[in-house]
C-alpha cells in the first residue's frame, strides 16, 4: 500500500519523518518532516492530498442552486457555504433582501456558531488544556474533559448541540446541507410560536457561554503552566490578520467589510468583499492540492512571518485582532479581559500573536454568538412574513463573504444573462490559514524535535496542538469524538533503514 | 464471544455522512457498546496498517462514504472490500457520486486549469503549476495521490452489498438500519437480499410530500427564485422543477416542506435504473403541449436540465460522464461505458 511506503532518501543524508495519515483532516492529510545531518528539523511539508473541483463543476449550473450545491464542500460547516453562496447570489441579481430575511439568515448563522465553537472547545481543542497536554492520551478527549469538569458539563454540551440543531433544521430546512437561502431572501419564515420556543433556547446558549468562560478561567487561566505555554514563543507567529467587521469595527460573522491589520495592529487595509481580488493572491506548490492565499500588496515571501511577508491569519484570534471589540456586552467584557491579560492593553489595539490564545478567542466568540442569537430572537421583526423579493435585474457577477468559523469565506460568481454560472472562484475558510498552519507546525517541530530527544507522545501532541488551534477544516470531521488524532512518526537513517518509529492511538 | 467488528471510512466526501452518524446522539454509545469499532479515521485512532494486518473478511460490516476521486480512494475501497464481510455504500457519494460526481461534466484537465491557472486570484509567479503525484523538493520527495479524470461510485470499483442513500442519510434512518443490523447479528435472522437499499422508503418523495397534487398541466417552467410558491400546492404543478417524482422516499420531504424543490439526493426510486431518464419520463406526461414544437419550447424553459436531472446521480447514470472532444461540446453527454479506462 502506498500509505506505508517507506521513503528512501535518494542520495542525501536527510532523515524523513512522516506523519501519515492525519486522519482527522479532511481527506488524508500528512506531515512530512525532514531532518538534516545534525538531526535538527530541516523542513516540514504539510500536504493536503485532496481536491474535488467545485469551482469547475459549478459552471453551467443555475446560480440559484449554488447555495445548495456548495454546501457539499463541507458537511460540518455547510451553513457557512450556504450563507456565502446566497449572498453572492443576491449580488449577482443586484437584489437587497428584506430586513427580516437578513435577520433570519443571521439567526441561523449565529446559532450554527454556538454549536460549532462548542464542539471545538469541548471535544477538540479543549482537551489539551482542560485535561492537559501531557495527560495520558486516553484521557485527552471529551470523556476526559467530562471527567475533569463534571458529567453535568457533558450533558450541557449535548443539550446545546441538540437545541442548536433544532433551530438550524427549522430555519434551514435540513440539519445538514441547508436549502432555504435563495437569491432575494429565504424561503421559510419563523412563526411566533417557534420564536418563543427558540428564545428559551437562546437564553440557555447565553448561560452556556458564561459557563464556558468560567471553565476557561478556572482551568486554563488559573494554571500558570498553561498560561506560560500560551505565551511561549514556540506557539507564536507575528502575522497579518483578517476578519469581517461591522460599521463600528466590531466582529461580525454574517456581513461587513474585510479589515486587515499588520503585525503591529495598524490597519493595513479595509475593503468591501467584492474588491477581494485586489487584495488576495494565491501561491501554488506542486506537492499539495491546496493553494496558499496571501496579501497581494505585501507579496509572497515563502513560509515566513513578519511585516514583509504576505502571510495572514483568519481565525477567531484574527477576528479579535482586527476588531475594536465585540457588539454584545458579555462578549465585550471578556474581550477586554483577553487583551488586558495578554498584552496589557484592554483596547485590543495591540494584537495577540499567540496561536494557542485562539482557543480563548473562540470562547469569546461563542459568547457573542449566543448573545446575538438571543438579540435576533427578541426582535419582533424576525417573524415578519416579508422574507423574499423576486429579483428583476439581469444577473451578472457577485461576491458573497461571511466569516466561517475557520476564516473569511468568499464565494465569487459570474453568470450569463440567464443566471447560468460561467465562473466560480472560492477562497475557503481554512485555506486562508494554510501557510500559517504550515509555519506553526514547522516551528513547533523545530522547537521540539532535536537529536537525542525521544519522540514521546507528549511531543507529538504538542506538534498537533500547533495546528489544532486553527480548527482546520480540511478536517470536517475534526468535530468528532474523541478529539485526538493518531500520529505516526518514522525516522529513517541515511540508508533508509527504520531506526525508530512512534505510533499513537 | 467477541463483538462484531464495524468499520467506517470516508473517501471523497464532505464529512456530512460522519456528522449524520454522530447525530444519532447518545445512541452512538449503544453502537460503540455492541460493536468493536475497528476503523473510523474521523473519530477513532486506528490506522491503515491495522486494517491491512487483518485477515480476509475479518470486519463484519463496513460503512463506506464518499466517492472515488483519487487513487488513494480506490485503494482504500479495495482494501476494505477484501477485509469486510459486508460492504455498504453509505450516502449519496458512495452510492451514486452525488455532487462531486458533477465533475464528470468535465475532466482533470479542465478542473486543474480553472483551479491552478484561470482562477482570478492565482498569482502570476506560479500560475499554471499543477499538482504532481511525485515532487522532488530540496530535502527529498513528496507524494500525493493521483487525481482521476472521472469520479466513480463505490460499486464501479468493488462489489457492494447494500446501499444507504441520501445526502446525507437522515440520522433517524441511520439509527434504524443500525438497530436492524444489531438485531440480525443477535438473533441470526436472515440478511436482506444482496443489493438492497436500506434506510429509505420504497416509494417516491412525492408520497411523503404534504402538498396537494392536481392534474399537472405545465405551460412554462419557472425557477425557484422567480416566484413565491403557494403554500399547499405541489411545486411541480406551479411550474417549479421538482425531482420528487424521480426520487426515492426516505428523507421525509424536508426540502419541499421548506418551500424548496427536491433535487433528488435520495437517488432513483425502486426499479428505476436511471434517475434522469425517470424524470424525463415524468415530465413528458405533465407538459401541456399539443405538438412537438410546443413541447420543445416548454422544455427549453428548464434551466440546466442535465445538471438538474442528474444532480446527484451523474456518475452512476447510464452516461456516467460527458465526453469532451477537443475540450469542446461540454454540454453533450454521451454514453461512455469505458469511462474508467480514461486514466
Amino acid at each position: 500500500m502506498e500509505y506505508n511506503t517507506i521513503y528512501k532518501p535518494k542520495g542525501d543524508a536527510m532523515k524523513h519523518i512522516k506523519i501519515d495519515p492525519i486522519t482527522r483532516l479532511e481527506g488524508h492529510g500528512k506531515i512530512d518532516i525532514f531532518l538534516d545531518e545534525q538531526g535538527e528539523v530541516a523542513n516540514c511539508y504539510f500536504v493536503v492530498p485532496e481536491l474535488r473541483g467545485f469551482e469547475k463543476f459549478c459552471q453551467g449550473r443555475p446560480v440559484e442552486d449554488l447555495p445548495r450545491i456548495t454546501t457539499r464542500i463541507c458537511g460540518v460547516c455547510p451553513e457557512a457555504h450556504h450563507m456565502a453562496s446566497a449572498k453572492a447570489c443576491d449580488a449577482v441579481y443586484h437584489v437587497t433582501i428584506p430586513p427580516a430575511a437578513r435577520k433570519l439568515r443571521e439567526l441561523l448563522y449565529n446559532t450554527f456558531y454556538c454549536a460549532d465553537h462548542t464542539v471545538h472547545f469541548y471535544a477538540l481543542g479543549g482537551p489539551d488544556f482542560v485535561v492537559g497536554p501531557d495527560a495520558p492520551k486516553a484521557e485527552r478527549n471529551i470523556l476526559g474533559v467530562i471527567r475533569k469538569v463534571g458529567l453535568d458539563a457533558g450533558k450541557k454540551v449535548i443539550k446545546l448541540r441538540a437545541l442548536a440543531g433544532e433551530i438550524i433544521e427549522t430555519l434551514g430546512g435540513k440539519k445538514i446541507h441547508q436549502v432555504t437561502a435563495i437569491p432575494g431572501g429565504v424561503s421559510k419564515g419563523l412563526t411566533e410560536e417557534e420564536r418563543q420556543k427558540f428564545l428559551s433556547y437562546a437564553s440557555y446558549f447565553v448561560e452556556f457561554g458564561q459557563f464556558t468562560l468560567q471553565v476557561f478561567e478556572d482551568i486554563v487561566l488559573k494554571n500558570s503552566d498553561y498560561v506560560d505555554m500560551i505565551l511561549s514563543d514556540t506557539f507564536a507567529h507575528k502575522t497579518y490578520y483578517m476578519g469581517l467587521v461591522d460599521e463600528n469595527n466590531k466582529v461580525n460573522f454574517y456581513d461587513g467589510m474585510v479589515r486587515v491589520v499588520d503585525p503591529e495592529g495598524n490597519e493595513f487595509c479595509k475593503y468591501h468583499p467584492h474588491e477581494y481580488t485586489e487584495h488576495i493572491s494565491e501561491h501554488i506548490e506542486p506537492w499539495t492540492y491546496l493553494k496558499y492565499p496571501y496579501l497581494k500588496n505585501v507579496g509572497w515571501k515563502g513560509f515566513v512571518d513578519g511585516k514583509e511577508s504576505g502571510v495572514y491569519r483568519a481565525t477567531p484570534l484574527a477576528r479579535l485582532n482586527v476588531s475594536d471589540g465585540m457588539a454584545t456586552p458579555l462578549a465585550q467584557e471578556e474581550y477586554e479581559k483577553f487583551y488586558d491579560t495578554l498584552t496589557g492593553d484592554s483596547s485590543g489595539k495591540t494584537p495577540v500573536h499567540h496561536t494557542l490564545a485562539t482557543h480563548w478567542a473562540r470562547v469569546i466568540e461563542l459568547m457573542y454568538a449566543a448573545e446575538r442569537t438571543k438579540e435576533l430572537l427578541e426582535d419582533p421583526e424576525i417573524t415578519s412574513p416579508d422574507i423574499r423579493v423576486i429579483p428583476t435585474e439581469i444577473p451578472t457577477e457577485g461576491v458573497g463573504t461571511v466569516e466561517a468559523p475557520r476564516g473569511t469565506l468568499t464565494h465569487h460568481y459570474k453568470t450569463d444573462e440567464n443566471g447560468i454560472v460561467r465562473e466560480v472562484n472560492l477562497i475557503v475558510g481554512t485555506t486562508n490559514n494554510y501557510a500559517a498552519i504550515s509555519m506553526s507546525i514547522k516551528k513547533a517541530a523545530q522547537g521540539l524535535i532535536h537529536k537525542g530527544v525521544e519522540i514521546t507522545d507528549g511531543v507529538l501532541n504538542k506538534i498537533e496542538m500547533a495546528f489544532r488551534a486553527y480548527d482546520p477544516c480540511f478536517a470536517c470531521a475534526t468535530h468528532t469524538l474523541p478529539g485526538q488524532m493518531p500520529l505516526e512518526l518514522r525516522i529513517f537513517d541515511k540508508d533508509g533503514q527504520l531506526i525508530t518509529s512512534k505510533k499513537r492511538y | 464471544m467477541s463483538k462484531p467488528k464495524l468499520a467506517l471510512y470516508w473517501a471523497a466526501s464532505c464529512g456530512g455522512c460522519e456528522i449524520t452518524v454522530l447525530d444519532i446522539e447518545e445512541k452512538i454509545l449503544d453502537v460503540a457498546e455492541f460493536f468493536d469499532i475497528v476503523f473510523w479515521p474521523c473519530a477513532m485512532d486506528f490506522k491503515y496498517e491495522d486494517v491491512q494486518a487483518m485477515g480476509e473478511k475479518e470486519i463484519d460490516i463496513t460503512l463506506f462514504n464518499g466517492a472515488i476521486r483519487t487513487s488513494e480512494n480506490e485503494q482504500m475501497a479495495k482494501l476494505l472490500r477484501e477485509k469486510s464481510k459486508i460492504l455498504i455504500a453509505f450516502g449519496s457519494c458512495a452510492h451514486e457520486g452525488c455532487i462531486p460526481g458533477l465533475a464528470n461534466f468535465f475532466d482533470r484537465k479542465g478542473i486543474f486549469e480553472y483551479a491552478y491557472k484561470q482562477s482570478p486570484t492565482v498569482e502570476e509567479e506560479t500560475r499554471g503549476t499543477y499538482p504532481q503525484p511525485h515532487t522532488r523538493v530540496p530535502e527529498g520527495e513528496i507524494e500525493i495521490p493521483e487525481f482521476y479524470d472521472t469520479v466513480k461510485t463505490l460499486d464501479q470499483v468493488v462489489e457492494v452489498d447494500y446501499i444507504i442513500p441520501g445526502c446525507p442519510p437522515q440520522s433517524f434512518q441511520v439509527w434504524g438500519v443500525l438497530q436492524a443490523v444489531m438485531d440480525i447479528l443477535k438473533t441470526g435472522k436472515p440478511l436482506p437480499p444482496k443489493g438492497a437499499v436500506l434506510g429509505a422508503g420504497d416509494k417516491t418523495c412525492c408520497d411523503e410530500c404534504p402538498r396537494e397534487r392536481k392534474e399537472k398541466k405545465i405551460k412554462e417552467f419557472v425557477r425557484p427564485h422567480q416566484i413565491i410558491p403557494k403554500e399547499d400546492e405541489c411545486l411541480l404543478d406551479q411550474g417549479i422543477l421538482c425531482m420528487g417524482p424521480a426520487t426515492r422516499s426516505g428523507c421525509g420531504a424536508l426540502c419541499v416542506k421548506a418551500n424548496i424543490p427536491c433535487r433528488g439526493c435520495y437517488g432513483a426510486p425502486p426499479n428505476v435504473r436511471d434517475q434522469g431518464a425517470k424524470m424525463i419520463s415524468a415530465l413528458s406526461s405533465v407538459v401541456d403541449a399539443s405538438n412537438p414544437e410546443e413541447a420543445r419550447k416548454i422544455l427549453e424553459t428548464i434551466a440546466d436540465p442535465l445538471g438538474t436531472f442528474y444532480r446527484f446521480s451523474l456518475a452512476h447514470s447510464t452516461f456516467r460522464r460527458a465526453q469532451i472532444p477537443n475540450g469542446k461540446a461540454q454540454e453533450k453527454v454521451v454514453a461512455q461505458q469505458e469511462a474508467e479506462a480514461i486514466h
